[in-house]
């Protein structure tokens, strides 16, 4: 019972971060990347301020896999790689915590680009 | 002569809704069911390898949950979700391959050094630019407060 309850709170909460990134389209007619890059922001201020765990620990993959959860990434490991490593450490934390998504989404679109043929007509 | 102002009223009363609440819905459903496969993912690996710390889980997580994104793009799907979804498939991180894979796709006929190599930061640029710089403010306030 307890699993069906999580994965209620993941949709929940997931779902609720999509609807508010709609109506934000809605309202303001933004483009998906700017979309994107405020959501991402979210997350890294809601991880510096110290509250994104306490939602994790709620909505788990509800707001990991939204891009909340890139941006928080990006903010934990930054601060995690100051901790550790000084300057250095501060200055490539973010970019280390970000590398399985980007070297990711890199493989993937350059693979894929190389073997499959755009579906849209529209050019 | 119509005035701007009176032009500007007749197009809005004569233009379609936008369907608001219908596409809040949708948003919402999508979204949250592509949390909840993201769910899974995140489980049924920690279930195949117990071993793994709970961030690798995590990051594994990230990489199949992109892969998803980028098949369900390259093979013309993830499009047709999205003419429906709209934020629901923009704003997981499936969205995020989403927009990279689809340019790169669209413009492999200019060739692989400008055509995909080039192209398919279009969206996804400024995401990692903006992420990258403020990562390293992050991370530079953080030693000195």
């Amino acid at each position: 019972m307890s699993v069906f309850l999580t994965y209620l709170k993941v949709f929940a909460v997931g779902g609720g971060l999509c609807a508010l990134g709609q109506l934000l389209i809605n309202k303001t007619e933004m483009s998906s990347a700017r979309i994107l890059v405020t959501f991402m922001l979210l997350g890294l201020v809601l991880e510096v301020a110290g509250v994104f765990d306490a939602i994790k620990e709620f909505a788990s993959s509800g707001v990991t896999v939204p891009i909340t959860g890139f941006g928080s990434a990006i903010a934990k490991g930054a601060l995690e790689g100051g901790r550790e490593g000084g300057l250095l450490g501060a200055v490539s934390g973010g970019l280390k915590a970000a590398a399985p998504g980007v070297s990711a989404v890199i493989l993937f679109g350059f693979l894929f680009a190389l073997v499959f043929r755009s579906r849209s007509k529209k050019i | 002569m119509t005035d701007k102002a009176e032009y500007r009223a007749f197009v809005k009363r004569n233009s379609p809704k936008s369907p608001m609440w219908r596409s809040l819905f949708a948003a919402f459903v999508v979204g949250g069911l592509i949390c909840m496969a993201g769910e899974g993912v995140h489980d049924a690996i920690s279930a195949l390898f117990p071993a793994l710390p709970d961030e690798d889980v995590g990051s594994w997580t990230t990489v199949v949950m992109i892969f998803v994104g980028a098949f369900l793009t390259a093979i013309g799907v993830y499009d047709k979700i999205g003419r429906v979804a709209g934020g629901g498939s923009i704003i997981p991180i499936t969205g995020f391959a989403n927009s990279v894979v689809s340019p790169a796709l669209e413009y492999n006929r200019e060739g692989v050094f400008f055509g995909i190599c080039a192209k398919m930061f279009v969206i996804a640029g400024p995401i990692i630019v903006f992420g990258i710089v403020a990562g390293i403010l992050v991370g530079v306030l953080g030693l000195i407060g």
